[in-house]
């Protein structure tokens, strides 16, 4: 069974808690997506008791929370948010987020490797948000991470898996370390093919919470997942050029 | 004293970081709290004293992605 940081998971499909219609929405959609881990964030209140509301709420969707450090564009910030969120949430797990580039939300390798590092030597169990890679990702390792979020797209977009070949040599270059796809995923497809490129689980959030009926997408990536994983463990044919008859032509009745 | 609070300027007569969550009404509420860019943890916020100028930042648990 898939497990992070020792803990075992059940399901492979993470979800966020932003941007949903309406709280009722965001319960059934995790009610609907079997989703075992939600993400959370911290924030200052617009209004007061916003966040008493909001606790409650994710409360009694009974999962496993993951707080993020999002919009942190500083190791120095991203550590001090963790922290909050360590003694906010009560847990020692931490999505970390450390943005490099306003216009894709590119992490910046440099600030990730030295707050994942920090944070880890803090007793953090991280969740690096990261890309494919592949030297990134040996310096998160290497600074304790047990877990990778290689980016499908940038955040938001919905673009799916934009570099196939990258995320391809990830994954075959650590093939025992958990690793998520974690933003830019839109459909259920998307998320289909990440399972069946043998990605161990993935994460969303706009694509449920923005889509027309989030509670049905929320189904429908839940059914993809499942689907893509069960096609990994499966073992796909390999795909020719020619074609070749599925039905045998011996015992063919002759008619020209 | 003229302190910032979350970016926004108020003033309180408190001496520490507790006194001033109380002064503001909100000790009584789920957030974390940092002092100039620092994390305080709930069980210091008594023993750490504020002064002219300080940036306090209160959150709260919030959505996210």
């Amino acid at each position: 069974m898939l497990g992070f940081y020792g803990t075992p998971v059940a399901s492979r499909l993470m979800l966020g808690t932003a941007q949903y219609p309406s709280p009722k929405v965001l319960s059934e959609a995790f009610r609907r997506s079997g989703a075992g881990i939600a993400t959370v964030s911290v924030r200052r209140e617009a209004a007061a008791g916003e966040g008493a509301d909001f606790w409650a709420l994710v409360r009694e969707l009974g999962v496993r929370l993951l707080p993020n450090t999002a919009g942190c564009h500083s190791a120095r910030e991203a550590v001090t948010t963790a922290r909050m969120a360590r003694e906010l949430f009560g847990t020692d797990w931490i999505k970390l987020e450390v943005i490099g580039h306003a216009d894709t939300l590119q992490p910046d390798p440099w600030g990730l490797v030295e707050a994942a590092a920090i944070l880890s030597a803090e007793g953090f169990k991280v969740f690096p948000y990261t890309t494919e890679d592949l030297v990134l990702a040996e310096r998160l390792l290497d600074a304790g991470c047990e877990v990778l979020m290689p980016w499908g797209a940038p955040i938001g977009t919905g673009l799916g898996l934009a570099n196939r070949y990258g995320l391809r040599a990830l994954r075959a270059q650590f093939p025992d370390v958990p690793l998520v796809i974690d933003a830019g995923l839109g459909r259920p497809s998307q998320a289909a093919e990440a399972m069946e490129m043998g990605y161990d689980a993935v994460l969303l959030n706009t694509a449920v919470a923005k889509a027309d009926d989030p509670a049905a997408m929320a189904e429908g990536f839940a059914r993809a997942v499942e689907a893509g994983r069960l096609g990994f463990e499966a073992g796909a044919m390999e795909p020719r050029d020619m074609a070749a008859p599925s039905t045998p032509l011996i015992g063919k009745a002759f008619l020209a | 004293m003229k302190i910032m609070v979350n970016g926004t300027p108020q003033e309180v007569t408190a001496t520490t970081l507790a006194e001033a969550l109380a002064a503001l009404g909100r000790d009584g509420e789920t957030v974390a709290t940092a002092l100039n860019e620092e994390f305080v943890p709930a069980g210091t916020r008594a023993a750490t004293p504020i002064a002219p100028g300080d940036r306090i930042e209160i959150v709260a648990p919030r959505q996210g992605g």
